[in-house]
């Protein structure tokens, strides 16, 4: 058995302790678990329902962006500078891309690994990045969205640095451990 | 923050789509975007009220307000304006451990649940406090154990070894996250960030 049938039946087994487990719990400790689990699910429902004004905002203007070439543009202007600094410019787009939609940087990062080969170092290096960043702005939709914030203060700000590091210490990280 | 950047995305695209002849793909972002953003809500629904009812029996067994006294010394150095044992604690903690076994699935749910009660305790409504910047901040730090999407990636591209980046990924991902935590902890000290007092009076009016 390959690892990854393994990671998908740890995540099954660990997904059905839950679902079995808490429900058990609760019943040997005398709670209504259905009538608890109706009560929760219909807030679950009205969280999404508060969210959707924040999602068809951010997603219509990324989407918006994307289309008209804005993420390829500024990768076009940037890349002497990231050139310049040792950066490799073939990252770039995906990087820029990032925090604003996980489905496109999905779809650039495969089309990495298929341009230079699966286990050339750009794609390597852009998996990595992958993995250590997050769509940052998905996120303070969909979480600020729920809790009805307008006022993000700095949270965009923490987010994207975090988001840099990340981004800056998958090119450094994969220097280290790559061999081709 | 978020007023610039996305009048600059709205604004950018049309300027950008003029210049380089994209106008008719940029029209039709616009009503697909919107539609996708609904589906996606859509699909929300049914894993949020799903974890969220589980949630709400794992509350009435107890298991939270356990779970919040057991995690909260720990948590409290990251969020002192929450109280003690406060719930909150058991579905931030059910959160970051979701993300970190990488089950994005339960990850969402358990993370508004804690928005929601974050906004509870919140004294300035509409405006993010403190707890909410560094609970935002640290889950777009993304900690994962095992980084499943690309992973797969690279294997469907041909690397023989593409669970090598496994190691990369956790050293980057510490980085981030960390990165993501000093800076709202230092950002939250900043005169500028301070919620201002003519905030108070009119959002709670």
């Amino acid at each position: 058995m390959d690892w990854q049938m393994l990671s998908a039946s740890a995540s099954n087994w660990l997904f059905l302790i839950f679902i079995g487990g808490i429900p058990l719990i609760g019943f040997l400790r005398k709670v209504n678990v259905f009538e608890s689990f109706v009560i929760g699910a219909k807030e679950g429902f009205e969280i999404v329902v508060r969210i959707i004004p924040y999602l068809v905002g951010i997603v219509v203007g990324v989407g918006m962006f994307r289309a008209a070439g804005g993420f390829d543009l500024i990768a076009h202007w940037l890349s002497p500078v990231f050139h310049a600094l040792g950066f490799p410019p073939e990252l770039l787009p995906f990087a820029l891309v990032r925090p604003f939609s996980g489905t496109a940087a999905k779809g650039i990062l495969a089309e990495i690994a298929h341009t230079y080969g699966g286990h050339s170092f750009l794609a390597h290096a852009a998996a990595t990045m992958m993995g250590s960043t997050e769509t940052t702005f998905y996120v303070i939709a969909v979480y600020f969205g729920a809790a009805s914030i307008r006022k993000t203060r700095y949270a965009i700000g923490a987010g994207l640095l975090a988001d840099l590091v990340g981004v800056i210490m998958a090119v450094v990280v994969t220097h280290w451990f790559y061999s081709p | 923050m978020l007023n610039i950047i996305w009048l600059g995305l709205v604004l950018g695209s049309i300027i950008i789509g003029a210049i380089n002849g994209t106008i008719p793909a940029v029209v039709n972002a616009v009503t697909d975007s919107a539609a996708s953003a609904v589906v996606l809500a859509l699909g929300l629904i049914g894993i949020m009220a799903l974890w969220l009812g589980l949630m709400r029996i794992a509350e009435d067994a107890g298991l939270i307000r356990g779970l919040s006294k057991l995690i909260s010394p720990v948590l409290r150095f990251l969020f002192p304006q929450i109280p003690r044992d406060h719930p909150v604690f058991g579905a931030m903690t059910l959160n970051i451990s979701a993300n970190v076994l990488g089950l994005a699935n339960a990850a969402t749910p358990f993370g508004l649940k804690a928005m929601e009660e974050l906004s509870k305790l919140n004294k300035t409504p509409g405006t993010a406090s403190d707890s909410m910047c560094m609970f935002v901040a640290i889950n777009t730090g993304s900690v994962q154990l095992i980084p499943a999407t690309a992973i797969a990636i690279l294997a469907s591209a041909g690397d023989p070894s593409p669970t090598s980046i496994i190691i990369p990924v956790l050293i980057a991902t510490a980085c981030a996250t960390t990165t993501g935590i000093l800076s709202a902890k230092w950002f939250s000290k900043m005169p500028f960030f301070k919620i201002k007092p003519e905030h108070q009076v009119r959002e709670t009016k």
